[in-house]
C-alpha cells in the first residue's frame, strides 16, 4: 500500500473534522474492501481515519418493533446476537452468511451499507425491511438511500451512525452465491409486515432495489405461484462472466420463490 | 520383522513427519528465508498482451528513496545471457524440428503477454521497490495480440520466424490405416471437445533469494522448485548465469507445486543474475496476482475425435486432431505435454487397434503453458472416456458394459498400443466391478426416480482411465526429444551409530516423501522409521536428481533408493561375514540382522555400521565407510489405471449442480502408506471437480486475464466437494523394485470425464467445462422455449 497519515479519533465530530481538514481521506471501519484496495494499490487516500475507537457507532438496540444497529457492530456480532435472532432472525441469518469467518470477524453493518457494493447482501435488509439510516445529522430512508453502484445517499465526509430496521412479521432471505467470490450474485430478501410486503434485492443491479412488481403481486397473493406469474426484466442488470444479466433476471425469480417459501414455512 | 518395523514400513499409514513443522508454523519456505542487508525485487511487467518497448524511462524510480537500482531486458542481454530453453524438442510430421521462439528471461524489446517480465526494480524495502516499479515509465507502442488458439494459425504472426504462429504440427499413430478403418466402421461417435485453461494456484507462490559470494565465486539460489537440480544444469548450461559448480539451488520447504515448480522461469533467473550483478542479495516472492499473470498456466486444449466401430461395438479406430494453446513462449516441458504424453495414451484402457492423432502446438500471447497435475493425460482421458460415454449413448449401449467389452484383458500384457506404449499390467475388469458395486450402480435408476421427484435431474457417469507415470525411461525419452535423462539418485549415508541420513533427487512439496521415503529405507534395512532422515531440495547436499512431476518419485526416487539399499547389505554382508569369520555366501540380511545360515551368529545393521567407521576387526580388501548410493532408470513407464465414478445432481430451477457421490477405484501397484494415497487422491479429486465444475482461466479479447484473482477465479472449496469414497486395487508393476506405479495425479486425471459424463446424463446433452450454473440453465431454458 501506498503510505498515508493514519488516525483513530473517539467520537464522530472529531472523525469528521479530520476527514475536513486533511487533503483525501478515506474512513476505514472493518477494512474488509477497503484494506484489500489499499494491499493493491487501487487507492491511495493521504489520510486513513479509523472509526474503530468511537464507542458511540456500535451496539445493537431493540425497541418495540424495530431494532437498531450501530454502525460498527461487526457481521458476526449481528449473526450471534440473541436479541436480534428474536426479534429479527432474518437480519442474523443473513449476516451469518456474509463472506466467511474471517470477514464476519471483521466486517461491519456500516461499512457494508456505506459502501454500497452491488454484490453485499446487508443492502437487500435495508431496503426490504423499510430501514432508515441514521448519521450525526440526519436519517435517510431505505427507498432514498441506494443511488448507484457504490454510490449513495451520504455525502463525502457523512458517517453512517446506526441502521434502524422495521421488524416484519416474518421474513426470508435467499442468496445465490457467486462461486468464486460467494458474494451475492443475487440476493432477494422478501418481508411481510402484515401483509404489506417488501421485496429487496441485491447483487443483480448496480445497487440493491426493491422489486416493486414482485411486491405488488405478493400483496395480492403471498404464495410462490403468484412470484411465477411476473416478469423480471433484466433492463440495467449487472452482466459479468458468472452470471449475464438475463441469467439474474432469472435468479431473482427464483430467489423470490424460495424465499416465499422460506417464509411461509415459518 | 520387529513390530516397530511393521508399523512404520511399508504398507503401513504412518502419520506425516514432516507435518509437525508445517502445523506448527515451523516449516521453513523461502521466503523464510533472510540474510542482513538483503534488498527486494518487485518486476516491471507488461501491462500488455503484445507490444514493442520504446523507451524505458528509470530516471524517476531511481530518485525514490531506497530504490538501488532498476534493471532492464536491455542490460540482461548486455550481459549475455542465453534464452531460456525448452527443455523438449518435438519432430513435425514432416521431420522437422518444432519452431521454437527465442525466450529471453527478461524482455529486451518486445512482450507478448500480459504480465510478462521486462525488468527489475531492486530496493531497500519491499514498499520503495514497488514505489520504484510504478515510477518506471515505459512506452510501449502496442500491437494486436493473438488470444484464440482456434484461431492462432490464421493470425497476426507473433514470433518472427514463427509462421502462422505454428510452434510444430505434430501427428502420432498411423494416419492412412486409421481412416480407412473410420471409413469402413459401422458407427462413427464424432465429438468437439475443449480442455479449459487451468491457473495453478499452489498455496505458496513462486519466490527466490538470491545472493552471490564474490569470495568464492558461488552464487546461491534458495527458490520454490519441484526440481532444483534441473534448474541448476538449465541456467548454468543454457541460460550461463554460473557455471554448474558455482551455483547452489535450495528448494527447501515448497507449499504445492502441481507442475508450476518444475519449469525455468524468468524471475528466479532474474534474481540470480541481478544479485551477481549487483552484489546484492535479491528477494523476491509473487504476490497472489503476479501468481495468476506469469505461473506457467495448464491445459487449453481445443479437439476434434471420431471413435469408430463394427457392428458389435468393438473400437476399429480412433481419430483425434487437437490445437493446442503453449502460450506466449515454449516452456520447459511445453511441448511434451500435448505430444508425448498426450496422444501416447489415447488408447486409454481399450484394444483400438488403429489410432492416429495430429496436434498442432500455437502460440498466442497469454501466459505459457505447461505442465499440471497430470499434464496431457487428463487431456486424453477426457477426449478418450467422453467420446466412449457418447458412443455407448450413441448406440444406445450400457457405457459400463461398452467399456468393459473393449477394454483389454489380463491375459493381453504386455500390451503394446498403436501409440507408442507398451502397458505392462493391469486388470481394468476388476476396478471397474469394484466401482459399480460401490457406486450400486444398479440401483442408480431408483436413485434418478427420487432426484427428480425432488426436482432434481441426476446423472451418473464413468471414467476409465490410464496414465503413464514413472518418468522415464532416459533412452526412450531422449529419442523422444526430451533434454535430459529421466532417471533418479538416492543415496543411503549411514552414520557411524546406525541411523542413516537418506539423499533423494526427488523433490517434496507436499507428498510427504520424508515419510514415504523414510518407510522404504527403515523396511529395507530392518532400523527404526525414525532412524532415517530424508534430506532433499539442495543441490549443495544432493548429488543430483531430476526432481518431482508425473508421479516418479515413488516409482523413479524410491526405486534408486533400494537399489543403494541393496548395496549397502551388499557391503554388510561382507564385513558381517569378515566379523562372524562366515563365507559371504552364507549370510543372509533379515530383519535388520547379518545373520549366519542355520547358527545363532549374527550382527545388527548398527553393529556392521559401527564397524565400518571404527575398522578393528575388518576385511581389508574392503574400504572402511558404509555409505551407497544409486541411480535408477526405469525400464518402462508406469501405467496407473482406474475407474472414477461421478453422480450429480442438477437444480432445474438453477442450473447448479451438485456432486452428490464420488468413487474412485485406482491400482497404483504396491502401496508404500495407504494414507497418503488416499490423500493424494483426494486432493486429486478436488482439482479434477475444479476443472469440471469450477475453475477456468479466461483472457479478453485483448489479451487481458479477468480471471486474476479469487474474486473471479473459482476454486474448488470443501463445500464444493462430497465425501469421496476412495478404494484401490493391485497389479504391481513388473519393472520397478516396490512395484508401484504412482499415484499424485490419478485424481486429477480420471475425475473431469467422469464428472462431464455425469453431466450429459443428467441433461441428456454436454456442456463445456466447466459446467457451470448458467451453462446449465441455458440448456433446460432453451429447451423449455424450444
Amino acid at each position: 500500500m501506498y503510505q498515508f497519515n493514519y488516525h483513530k479519533p473517539t467520537s464522530v465530530e472529531e472523525a469528521q473534522a479530520l476527514f475536513k481538514a486533511v487533503e483525501d481521506g478515506m474512513f476505514l471501519a472493518g477494512g474488509q474492501t477497503l484494506i484489500p484496495t489499499l494491499k493493491q494499490r487501487l487507492a491511495a487516500p493521504t489520510d486513513v481515519i479509523d472509526l474503530s475507537g468511537i464507542a458511540e457507532l456500535s451496539g445493537i438496540e431493540v425497541r418495540d418493533d424495530r431494532v437498531s444497529v450501530g454502525a460498527f457492530t461487526r457481521h458476526a456480532d449481528v449473526a450471534d446476537s440473541a436479541e436480534i435472532r428474536r426479534v429479527l432472525p432474518v437480519l442474523s441469518a443473513l449476516a451469518g452468511q456474509i463472506g466467511d469467518g474471517q470477514v464476519r470477524n471483521r466486517g461491519t453493518l456500516g461499512g457494508s451499507v456505506a459502501n454500497s457494493d452491488p454484490a453485499a447482501d446487508y443492502p437487500a435488509a435495508v431496503v426490504a425491511l423499510g430501514a432508515t439510516v441514521y448519521t450525526a445529522s440526519r436519517s435517510i430512508s431505505a427507498d432514498d438511500y441506494f443511488k448507484d453502484l457504490f454510490e449513495t445517499a451520504l455525502e463525502p465526509g457523512e458517517i453512517l451512525s446506526r441502521i434502524e430496521f422495521q421488524c416484519p412479521t416474518r421474513a426470508a432471505y435467499r442468496k445465490f452465491p457467486n462461486p468464486a467470490s460467494r458474494y451475492a450474485t443475487v440476493g432477494v430478501l422478501v418481508a411481510d409486515f402484515s401483509g404489506d410486503i417488501r421485496v429487496g434485492v441485491t447483487g443483480a443491479g448496480p445497487c440493491a432495489f426493491r422489486a416493486t412488481a414482485l411486491e405488488e403481486v405478493l400483496r395480492e397473493q403471498l404464495s410462490v405461484e403468484a412470484v411465477e406469474t411476473v416478469e423480471v426484466p433484466d433492463a440495467g442488470f449487472n452482466s459479468d462472466l458468472h452470471a449475464s444479466a438475463e441469467y439474474r433476471a432469472h435468479l431473482v425469480k427464483v430467489m423470490t420463490k424460495r424465499a416465499v417459501a422460506d417464509l411461509l414455512k415459518a | 520383522m520387529s513390530e516397530a518395523v511393521v508399523q512404520t514400513g511399508i504398507g503401513a499409514s504412518v502419520k506425516r513427519k514432516e507435518d509437525l513443522r508445517f502445523i506448527t508454523g515451523t516449516g521453513r519456505y523461502t521466503d523464510d528465508f533472510n540474510v542482513a542487508g538483503q534488498k527486494y525485487a518487485v518486476f516491471l511487467r507488461s501491462p500488455y498482451a503484445r507490444a514493442r518497448i520504446e523507451d524505458i524511462d528509470v530516471s524517476e524510480a531511481a530518485n525514490v528513496r531506497g530504490v538501488c537500482t532498476v534493471l532492464t531486458g536491455q542490460q540482461m542481454a548486455e550481459d549475455g545471457l542465453g534464452d531460456i530453453p525448452c527443455g523438449w524438442l518435438v519432430k513435425q510430421k514432416d521431420g522437422s524440428d518444432m519452431v521454437s521462439a527465442p525466450h529471453p528471461p527478461l524482455a529486451a524489446t518486445l512482450v507478448n503477454y500480459v504480465g510478462e517480465p521486462y525488468g527489475l526494480v531492486i530496493a531497500d524495502t519491499l514498499a520503495a521497490a514497488r514505489q520504484g516499479a510504478e515510477a518506471v515509465l515505459t512506452d510501449f507502442a502496442e500491437l494486436d495480440a493473438v488470444v484464440d488458439p482456434a484461431e492462432a494459425t490464421g493470425s497476426e504472426q507473433i514470433h518472427e520466424g514463427v509462421s502462422d504462429n505454428l510452434a510444430f504440427d505434430w501427428e502420432l499413430g498411423e494416419r492412412a490405416a486409421t481412416e480407412a478403418a473410420l471409413a469402413s466402421a459401422a458407427h462413427v461417435t464424432r465429438i468437439d471437445l475443449v480442455n479449459n485453461r487451468l491457473i495453478p494456484n499452489a498455496m505458496e507462490p513462486r519466490a527466490a533469494l538470491g545472493s552471490y559470494d564474490p569470495g568464492s565465486g558461488e552464487h546461491t539460489l534458495y527458490t520454490t522448485s519441484q526440481n532444483p537440480h534441473l534448474a541448476r544444469l538449465v541456467l548454468s548450461a543454457f541460460v550461463q548465469v554460473a557455471p554448474e559448480h558455482k551455483l547452489r539451488i535450495i528448494a527447501p520447504d515448497v507449499g504445492g507445486g502441481f507442475g508450476s515448480k518444475i519449469f525455468i522461469y524468468a524471475e528466479e533467473t532474474a534474481v540470480i543474475w541481478a544479485a551477481r550483478r549487483t552484489g546484492m542479495t535479491i528477494k523476491w516472492t509473487a504476490d497472489r496476482s503476479e501468481a495468476f499473470l506469469a505461473d506457467a498456466h495448464g491445459r487449453d486444449h481445443v479437439t476434434h475425435a471420431e471413435l469408430g466401430m463394427n457392428e458389435a461395438g468393438e473400437f476399429v479406430a480412433l481419430k483425434v486432431s487437437t490445437t493446442a494453446n503453449l502460450g506466449a513462449y515454449l516452456s520447459t516441458f511445453g511441448s511434451s505435454v500435448p505430444t508425448y504424453l498426450y496422444g501416447t495414451l489415447l488408447a486409454g484402457q481399450y484394444r483400438t487397434p488403429n489410432i492416429y492423432v495430429e496436434v498442432q502446438g500455437v502460440y498466442t500471447n497469454t501466459a505459457p503453458v505447461d505442465a499440471y497435475r497430470g499434464a496431457g493425460r487428463p487431456e486424453a482421458t477426457y477426449v478418450v472416456e467422453r467420446v466412449v460415454e457418447q458412443a455407448a449413448r450413441e448406440l444406445g449401449r450400457d457405457p459400463a458394459e461398452l467399456r468393459r467389452f473393449n477394454m483389454i484383458t489380463p491375459d493381453q500384457f504386455p500390451y503394446d498400443t498403436p501409440v507408442a506404449l507398451t502397458y505392462d499390467t493391469g486388470d481394468y475388469q476388476v476396478s471397474l466391478d469394484r466401482a459399480l458395486a460401490m457406486i450400486d450402480y444398479d440401483g442408480f435408476p431408483a436413485r434418478r426416480e427420487a432426484a427428480a421427484a425432488a426436482g432434481k435431474r441426476r446423472g451418473l457417469g464413468l471414467s476409465c482411465y490410464i496414465e503413464a507415470c514413472g518418468l522415464a525411461p532416459s533412452q526412450l525419452a531422449i529419442q523422444l526429444g526430451a533434454g535430459v535423462g529421466l532417471y533418479e539418485s538416492g543415496e543411503i549415508r549411514v552414520n557411524p551409530t546406525g541411523n542413516v541420513t537418506v539423499f533423494t533427487g526427488s523433490h517434496s512439496h507436499g507428498q510427504g516423501h520424508e515419510t514415504t521415503f523414510a518407510q522404504i529405507v527403515s523396511d529395507r534395512l530392518g532400523i527404526p522409521f525414525d532412524d532415517v532422515e530424508v534430506v532433499h531440495g539442495d543441490t549443495g547436499r544432493v548429488e543430483f536428481g531430476l526432481g518431482t512431476y508425473g508421479s516418479r518419485s515413488l516409482a523413479v526416487g524410491g526405486s534408486a533408493l533400494m537399489g543403494a539399499a541393496d548395496k549397502l547389505i551388499a557391503k554388510g554382508t561382507k564385513i558381517a561375514a569378515h566379523m562372524l569369520e562366515a563365507d559371504p555366501a552364507a549370510v543372509d540380511f533379515t530383519d535388520g540382522s547379518f545373520v549366519v545360515r542355520d547358527s545363532n551368529q549374527a550382527l545388527t545393521f548398527g553393529e556392521v555400521a559401527f564397524a565400518a567407521y571404527v575398522p578393528t576387526n575388518y576385511p581389508t580388501e574392503l574400504e572402511p565407510g558404509f555409505s551407497e548410493k544409486a541411480f535408477y532408470d526405469p525400464e518402462n513407464f508406469t501405467y496407473p489405471a482406474g475407474t472414477h465414478i461421478a453422480e450429480i445432481e442438477i437444480d432445474e430451477a438453477t442450473g447448479v449442480i451438485e456432486l452428490v457421490d464420488f468413487v474412485a477405484v485406482d491400482d497404483f501397484g504396491h502401496i508404500i502408506n495407504p494414507m497418503i494415497v488416499a490423500g493424494q487422491v483426494h486432493g486429486g479429486l478436488a482439482q479434477g471437480v475444479g476443472q469440471a465444475l469450477l475453475e477456468h482461466g479466461i483472457y479478453d479479447e485483448y489479451g487481458q486475464l479477468i480471471t486474476g484473482s479469487y474474486m473471479d477465479y473459482c476454486m474448488p472449496r470443501a463445500d464444493d466437494l462430497p465425501d469421496f469414497r476412495v478404494d484401490t486395487t493391485v497389479t504391481p508393476c513388473t519393472h520397478n523394485p516396490l512395484g508401484v506405479k504412482g499415484c499424485g495425479e490419478a485424481g486429477a486425471i480420471g475425475s473431469p470425464a467422469a464428472i462431464m459424463n455425469a453431466v450429459a446424463d443428467a441433461l441428456g446433452e454436454a456442456v463445456a467445462m466447466p459446467a457451470t450454473s448458467e451453462k446449465i440453465w441455458r440448456v433446460l431454458q432453451n429447451r423449455r422455449t424450444a
